[in-house]
């Protein structure tokens, strides 16, 4: 029987989380009682309160590991990195959500508030150590943003994308629960060291096989994978466009973190069961993303298929298995978030009075009306084409270097042939921007927007001058894994 | 005498009717909501089995935390679906089609 605990447990690890959880029962409060003249208050207390977060996390000490809750809840050099990440991709949805929902004539404080609610449950989804926590990390996170999704709800579009979301969400939480209760079932245990000791390759039979294919169904639909990806290109185009910038950037962070956490983390003794699963979704990712983008005529469908084939290259990591791979998994993430967020900027800005555009024809001759704006685009484009020196080049670069080195040579040959196809459809996009018929000018861009843009650009287009300090971060969260 | 594996396959049961419900159905969003439900408990009936079986508490507390989130789910899919209905005016599953993939 566990022991009861008649004191405390460590709440230190806690820190970011509880910042969170209480500042935003403030902000509730604060939005409750001052109604619709709140909205201003909310969003810069949500901002603040995710950057004071973010600074907790990052100053916690590198290399220490603790447990605590009974051991349900872990800290370590992973748990840092994706928590800043997931941290920094709501802050960044915050800045960018802000113009957009005024003009869209939606900006209540239920917004912010919704974003820091799912942040709280990303984190716990990073840090989860046993099976009952990640759950509750991934139902908080899950169940704020079906609401996001169905944010604008006077729109046919959105409330369609929150109930496509929330469906196909649902399931996969029962795909979740019911693969987590066959491995509770036949390793006696939720927690993930308790399932490291009672599993290895020769007691793993058919009841565990079960779940664990279960468990990699509903993180390939959480981090929208192919075969499990439909939900995605309609509910990114249906959500409010800075909604899709979110969805595309801190839920990815966390899907991926929770799905390291539970191959390397729970089950790193069984990885003949997951591997060819993880390959075959893998390369299932990196082609649909590469070949059906080809058609999109909306730049947030284009960019939907664009995040399912970039899970599929982060998955080449997670398949190769090795330290190696891990470190190629967190260095794509980071670079991932700034293209993504930096090519969210540009879109949200392509407005003119209160319209907003989002075809891919509307970029056209970008170049000669925005000359920046144009280059920027150009930038990530090609970065996300995986163009060297950009930052792009480098995510690619390093996870088809740990496939090499874990002998999974078709994984890496495919990737690299998808990523030349893929390239085609980013590579239109700068031909369109430079070659084609301007269009009359769109409005300056919003304040928020102009940071997301230039932070983002800075990692794209610098990465490779001074790639020293994010490297040393993935390393260190690789390391902390192994 | 009834074991484990009598109460697994009951569960193994409800969880295919529940999937299936969601993917059979081509009439009312409601079905899909009951069906998530099935499903959910479906896998109750699998953690408390576990947990009378293995004689470990943690199955029961993992099943009371899975029936709140239910809950709650489940109020969050009814809100969405309302909002749907103002604007569509019918919740038939044909109808949730304004985006084609």
């Amino acid at each position: 029987m566990p022991t009861v605990h008649s004191v405390l447990p460590t709440l230190a690890p806690l820190l970011p989380e509880i910042i969170l959880s209480a500042g935003v029962m403030v902000l509730i409060l604060y939005g409750a009682f001052r109604g619709e003249k709140s909205v201003e208050g909310v969003n810069v207390g949500a901002l603040l309160l995710l950057l004071l977060a973010f600074f907790v996390v990052v100053s916690q000490a590198p290399g220490v590991k603790v447990t605590t809750l009974s051991g349900s809840f872990i800290q370590d050099g992973f748990s840092k990195v994706m928590k800043a990440l997931v941290l920094l991709g709501s802050a960044a949805t915050i800045l960018l959500s802000r113009d957009y929902f005024q003009r869209a004539g939606i900006d209540r404080f239920e917004f912010p508030i919704l974003v820091v609610l799912s942040t709280i449950g990303m984190m716990v989804m990073v840090s989860a150590n046993d099976l009952i926590a990640l759950y509750l990390g991934l139902e908080l996170q899950s169940l704020a943003l079906y609401v996001i999704a169905s944010f604008h709800r006077d729109d046919l579009r959105s409330t369609e994308a929150g109930l496509k979301y929330f469906v196909l969400g649902a399931l996969s939480s029962g795909m979740l629960l019911y693969g987590s209760s066959l491995i509770y079932g036949f390793t006696g245990t939720v927690s993930f060291p308790g399932i490291v000791s009672a599993l290895n390759e020769s007691n793993a039979g058919f009841g565990i096989v079960l779940g664990i294919v279960f468990v990699a169904a509903a993180v390939a639909f959480k981090m929208s994978a192919v075969p499990f990806h439909m939900w995605t290109p309609d509910v990114y185009e249906g959500a409010p466009t800075p909604v899709t910038a979110f969805f595309a950037s801190a839920p990815k962070m966390a899907a991926v973190a929770m799905t390291v956490r539970i191959f390397i983390g729970a089950l790193p003794d069984v990885t003949a069961i997951w591997q060819q699963i993880v390959v075959f979704i893998s390369i299932a990712s990196m082609a649909l993303g590469s070949f059906a983008a080809i058609g999109q005529r909306s730049i947030k469908r284009l960019m939907a298929y664009s995040s399912i084939g970039n899970i599929g290259y982060a998955l080449i990591g997670l398949a190769a298995g090795t330290e190696q791979g891990i470190f190629g998994v967190v260095i794509y993430m980071i670079i991932y978030l700034a293209m993504t967020l930096g090519a969210f900027a540009i879109i949200l800005s392509l407005r003119r009075r209160n319209e907003m555009f989002d075809t891919i024809e509307d970029l056209s001759g970008l170049s000669r009306t925005h000359p920046w704006l144009a280059f920027l685009l150009a930038m990530i484009m090609f970065s996300l084409a995986g163009i060297p020196p950009l930052a792009g080049f480098f995510g690619k670069f390093y996870v088809f270097a740990a496939a090499i080195e874990a002998k999974l040579f078709t994984l890496a040959v495919i990737g690299v042939v998808t990523s030349v196809v893929g390239a085609y459809y980013y590579l239109r996009i700068v031909k369109i921007m430079y070659f084609d018929e301007p269009k009359a000018p769109y409005e300056a861009m919003a304040p928020g927007l102009r940071i997301v843009l230039a932070l983002s650009s800075v990692v794209v287009i610098l990465f490779f001058v001074l790639p020293a300090p994010l490297r040393g971060a993935a390393e260190a969260a690789a390391r902390s894994l192994f | 005498m009834i074991g484990l594996s009598h109460y697994l396959t009951v569960a193994a049961i409800l969880f295919t009717l529940g999937v299936l419900g969601i993917f059979i159905n081509r009439k009312n969003i409601i079905v899909i909501l009951m069906s998530v439900e099935l499903i959910l408990l479906a896998v109750n009936i699998n953690l408390v089995a576990f947990s009378t079986h293995l004689n470990d508490i943690t199955g029961q507390v993992f099943a009371l935390f899975v029936l709140t989130v239910a809950a709650a789910e489940a109020a969050i899919g009814l809100a969405i679906l309302v909002v749907f209905f103002r604007n569509r005016g019918s919740i038939a599953v044909e109808d949730v089609s304004m985006m084609k993939g």
